[in-house]
């Protein structure tokens, strides 16, 4: 009985130091593909085309979800709002919670899985199939060859998806509430305005944005180095990704959630 | 895909993003109407503030003319000590009276500034002396009360 015991414990023990080296090797990664993201940022034509297939290929998923949610928000707030006769502010309700919290949240999401999940099945499968290691063979590094590119295009384009979202979501509320339901336009406009802060408000959603894009492609690029060259290790590591980025990119809102607006209004 | 191509693409997805920015902060953040660089900062003692919070409005006449910055507590006067960041076109002179209003019924408090006839003018640093408070909703229940019994009485 007690040595069923002891080894229990040193299973914990076990999963418990497994997990914290690889916290550590992510870690030391992420410092690695930054020291050579060098030569990614003076060939910009490597970002450029993976600009391409992380950002210009979402496009279509985040301009449509963002239209969507702006539509659900507008319809949902107006029928909560029309209770107490201030319809009028659903345009204050719609830009707020789409600039401080949906806007980068959702399209962060969107992001790790349309394509976090990309990035990390395609390096994942260049490893398994001993790309990477034929690059290193010509004295390419495939970290600055390869993996830097992917992480810089993530970089810029998630804020920049961020932003088209929310501006999406509040196009869809005003199409929701002003032109079909029929509430007023100016006032539509014009609490949403009094409302909305440039510094507060729209920079704090700016810079959750730029965390998000940094944490959800350092995770897709280290799953995808990282991932068991295997069919079953690719498919693995992929699931890892999304499910890894959505619950950090989560916990990570709160903690910036609490520190921007906490005793602010 | 041809290299030109996908350049192009990328560069209007580049150009949207931005253009979405632009969006949010001047037509949904309305950026450019209060520009805080140009600015007097003045004070003002208040007996009782009520709910009022820092960047809330200050307005005169309705028309926004600066914002709440600060809210201490003074403990040498035992009242509150509320800063206030002034639009520098917009001067006040130094009679001004300054109370915390209500917009709408529920809605959230701000400082009204009516303006006197000073000729001097309020400047960086100033401190208004005429202020008003909150408007507490038990005390005006209380007063109201108060004054019913005291009619009462008379009969």
């Amino acid at each position: 009985m007690p040595r069923r015991i002891v080894s229990a414990v040193q299973h914990i023990g076990h999963r418990v130091i497994e997990s914290i080296w690889r916290l550590g090797y992510a870690s030391r990664f992420f410092i690695l593909v930054l020291l050579k993201s060098g030569t990614s940022l003076r060939r910009f034509g490597l970002v450029m085309r993976e600009l391409y297939f992380t950002g210009v290929l979402s496009l279509i998923i985040i301009v449509v979800s963002g239209l969507f949610v702006g539509m659900v928000l507008g319809l949902q707030g107006y029928e909560t709002l029309q209770k107490y006769g201030s319809e009028s502010a659903v345009g204050t309700l719609v830009a707020l919670s789409l600039v401080r919290e949906l806007g980068p949240v959702v399209a962060a999401l969107l992001f790790a899985s349309r394509a976090g999940s990309a990035i990390t099945a395609e390096i994942g499968l260049m490893k398994a199939t001993e790309q990477l290691a034929a690059m290193g063979m010509m004295a390419v590094d495939p970290v600055a060859r390869v993996v830097a590119p992917r992480f810089w295009a993530g970089v810029i384009s998630m804020p920049l998806l961020a932003a088209i979202f929310s501006v999406m979501g509040v196009f869809g509320g005003y199409l929701v509430t002003v032109v079909f339901i029929g509430v007023d336009e100016g006032s539509f406009w014009s609490q949403m305005q009094s409302a909305v802060d440039f510094r507060f408000d729209i920079l704090n959603g700016f810079i959750k944005s730029c965390f998000f894009g940094v944490a959800v492609t350092a995770i897709a690029v280290f799953e995808g180095y990282d991932a068991p060259p295997t069919a079953e290790g690719v498919s693995g590591a992929t699931t890892r990704t999304v499910v890894t980025s959505s619950l950090v990119i989560l916990g990570l809102d709160f903690i910036l959630t609490a520190f921007m607006f906490r005793g602010v209004s | 895909m041809q290299r030109t191509t996908m350049d192009l693409w990328v560069g209007l997805f580049v150009i949207t993003g931005i253009i979405a920015l632009m969006i949010l902060s001047l037509k949904v953040g309305n950026l450019n109407v209060y520009n805080p660089s140009q600015s007097y900062v003045i004070t003002g003692n208040f007996e009782n503030i009520g709910g009022l919070k820092v960047r809330a409005p200050v307005k005169s006449a309705g028309v926004v003319v600066g914002r709440v910055t600060d809210i201490q507590f003074s403990t040498q006067t035992y009242d509150a000590v509320v800063t206030m960041d002034m639009d520098s076109r917009f001067p006040f002179p130094k009679d001004t009276f300054a109370s915390i209003l209500t917009a709408g019924l529920l809605g959230e408090q701000y400082i009204g500034l009516a303006a006197g006839g000073d000729e001097v003018m309020l400047k960086n640093g100033d401190k208004i002396m005429k202020t008003n408070s909150a408007m507490v909703l038990e005390e005006l229940i209380g007063r109201f009360l108060f004054n019913k019994a005291a009619d009462d009485d008379s009969f």
